[in-house]
């Protein structure tokens, strides 16, 4: 007996986001199918993997992960280079901080400068975070979006309370935007509809739905872009926005990463748990519709990079 | 939902003098207007605007009218091939064809008229002895046709089953009847072929006609029909099937799920 093979086809297609400009612009989304079934559709972009960049060296950290890192940890800008050189990505993720400090935070104007030297140091496309707290982020976003302007950056992030002004910047300056949900695929379509609302352009959004690492809610994130990516194969416009996923920080600040080693000797060895948790979110993630994940460990990055190109070999 | 916008029918008193001034300006500013409230495809029909002589020139004028103004897909609605023949002619975007009967020589080659068009096909489940008044020859009917289509190798994904919606005005019993045909069918085939109504005719005589409409437009969605020859400008009726998509889980809920669908269905 023969077996037929069943295929799904799909009428709709996600829409294609493209972040930076000239050469090293990278166009993420696009996809007609549900992640690497080359046979049922088409994936013109492979995923993404962004390096997460921090304007101070993060405390939550394991000493493992700043030694992987290594000193230029202690320079954001050399920190994106290495990124860069040595570890071959194609996108800056960079997450400001320092102006969300209750104690000589750093101004607006510090943090364009950061933002500003590290995409003309790595010539990479930037995705550019706030600290997610509404006050200082709201006088942040104005004062880096301009330094960048023109730049075709990626924002955010933008969430059903506090949109307009982020909103309202990135249309001004030429930018994407993030729309940020609390693991709310209603949200998410509400941020989407919300942004869109305002004269941003539909091929404009990428979509955080907010994740856990694996072992904290991984499974709940998973089915929410599943769900997500369905719903805009099959024809829902305000669900068919490329998604970003933060697979390194979620991972790194996992009690099985931080763990020591005499705490659970039965875990093994604390560096390796760091590549691995780190890898096995990306990974699951990246089956469930991710088109760009950002990252932390370089030895994850290097494995997740191989994992897409293995995923995305159609021959 | 599919909706397959009604308007553009000699039926009306706008549509027929439009027809009879050859004003093409009036067609397309009803197409324009069906197609940004959410339409799929738009029903073209002569009526009785003209003479029976004179359809099939005037279906080729209204499909060449109409299609100057919007690339959105029609549907040819004709019961005569001639006028039938006449729209697909002229159609420039893979049209619908409304309709034929179930009766099995007029289906066959309606079937592969349809193929010959890359078309869909509404086909009714009416035969020679008209339109049936139970369920169980409703359901008969429409096996014939889901089978007529199996052995032409014609795509369920293009084949639209019209059961049949009689004014409850004048058979108060057929509205529940057809929503019985509509139940015990959703298992005929896997996947499923589409099933249909002509929705306004449910309401004909009657003096509430957009509240009957809408009423009996969620009760079919609730069993099983996917689309409607409607009219998507009644914004009511477009709200009550909105909201019933929401309530099937056939739509992400959101705050502005209204909105959403809407600009969902905007074409780019």
């Amino acid at each position: 007996m023969s077996l037929t093979p069943v295929k799904k086809s799909w009428n709709h297609q996600i829409k294609e986001v493209t972040i930076g400009t000239g050469e090293s612009a990278v166009t993420v989304g696009g996809e007609t199918t549900l992640p690497f079934l080359h046979d049922e559709g088409d994936m013109p972009n492979p995923p993404r993997i962004a390096l997460d960049v921090f304007d101070a060296v993060p405390d939550t950290w394991t000493e493992d992960l700043i030694e992987a890192t290594g000193d230029e940890i202690n320079d954001p800008v050399e920190w994106a280079q290495k990124g860069v050189e040595e570890w071959g990505v194609e996108l800056i993720s960079l997450n400001l901080t320092q102006h969300a400090l209750e104690e000589d935070p750093a101004s607006p104007e510090d943090c364009a400068k950061l933002a500003e030297e590290i995409a003309e140091a790595t010539g990479l496309p930037m995705i550019v975070w706030g600290a997610g707290e509404e006050e200082p982020d709201r006088d942040v976003y104005p004062v880096v979006s301009q330094a960048l302007s023109g730049q075709r950056c990626l924002l955010g992030s933008a969430s059903e309370e506090s949109y307009k002004t982020l909103t309202a910047t990135c249309i001004a300056d030429g930018h994407n935007i993030i729309g940020e949900s609390p693991i709310d695929i209603n949200i998410c379509k509400q941020v989407n509809i919300l942004v869109t609302d305002m004269g941003m352009s539909e091929d404009r959004i990428v979509v955080f739905p907010t994740n856990g690492a694996l072992g904290y809610g991984l499974e709940y994130a998973y089915s929410i872009l599943e769900r997500t990516r369905l719903a805009a194969l099959g024809g829902d416009r305000m669900m068919a926005m490329p998604i970003i996923i933060r697979a390194g920080t979620e991972s790194q600040r996992s009690k099985e990463v931080k763990a020591k080693e005499d705490e659970f000797p039965e875990w093994g060895s604390r560096a390796d748990r760091g590549i691995v948790w780190e890898a096995t979110t990306a990974t699951s993630y990246l089956q469930a519709g991710a088109d760009i994940v950002t990252m932390n460990h370089p030895e994850a990055i290097r494995l997740i990079r191989q994992y897409i190109d293995t995923f995305m070999n159609t021959e | 939902m599919i909706i397959v916008g009604e308007r553009l029918n000699g039926q009306f008193d706008d549509v027929g003098k439009a027809i009879q001034d050859r004003n093409p300006e009036v067609l397309q500013k009803l197409a324009q207007e069906q197609v940004d409230a959410g339409a799929d495809y738009l029903d073209v029909s002569v009526g009785t605007a003209v003479a029976s002589r004179d359809k099939p020139e005037a279906m080729a004028w209204m499909v060449e009218a109409i299609q100057e103004g919007t690339d959105a897909p029609l549907a040819i609605d004709s019961p005569v091939e001639s006028v039938m023949r006449a729209g697909l002619e002229k159609v420039k975007n893979p049209p619908m064809i409304n309709s034929t009967s179930a009766e099995p020589e007029q289906l066959s080659k309606y079937i592969e008229m349809a193929q010959e068009h890359d078309a869909a096909l509404v086909a009714l489940t009416t035969d020679q002895d008209g339109v049936p008044n139970d369920v169980a020859k409703r359901t008969e009917l429409a096996g014939n046709i889901v089978m007529a289509a199996m052995e032409a190798g014609f795509p369920f994904d293009q084949l639209y089953i019209d059961l049949i919606a009689l004014p409850v005005g004048a058979a108060q019993q057929q509205p529940g009847i057809m929503l019985d045909a509509l139940q015990q069918l959703q298992g005929i085939a896997n996947p499923p072929p589409h099933f249909i109504v002509g929705l306004s005719n449910v309401s004909q005589s009657t003096v509430k006609r957009s509240l009957i409409n809408r009423t009996y437009l969620v009760m079919c969605m609730a069993n099983g029909l996917d689309a409607a020859i409607a009219d998507p400008l009644d914004e009511k009726l477009m709200d009550a099937m909105i909201t019933a998509e929401l309530l099937l889980n056939r739509q992400i809920y959101s705050d502005s799920f209204l909105s959403a669908y809407r600009a969902s269905k905007r074409r780019t």
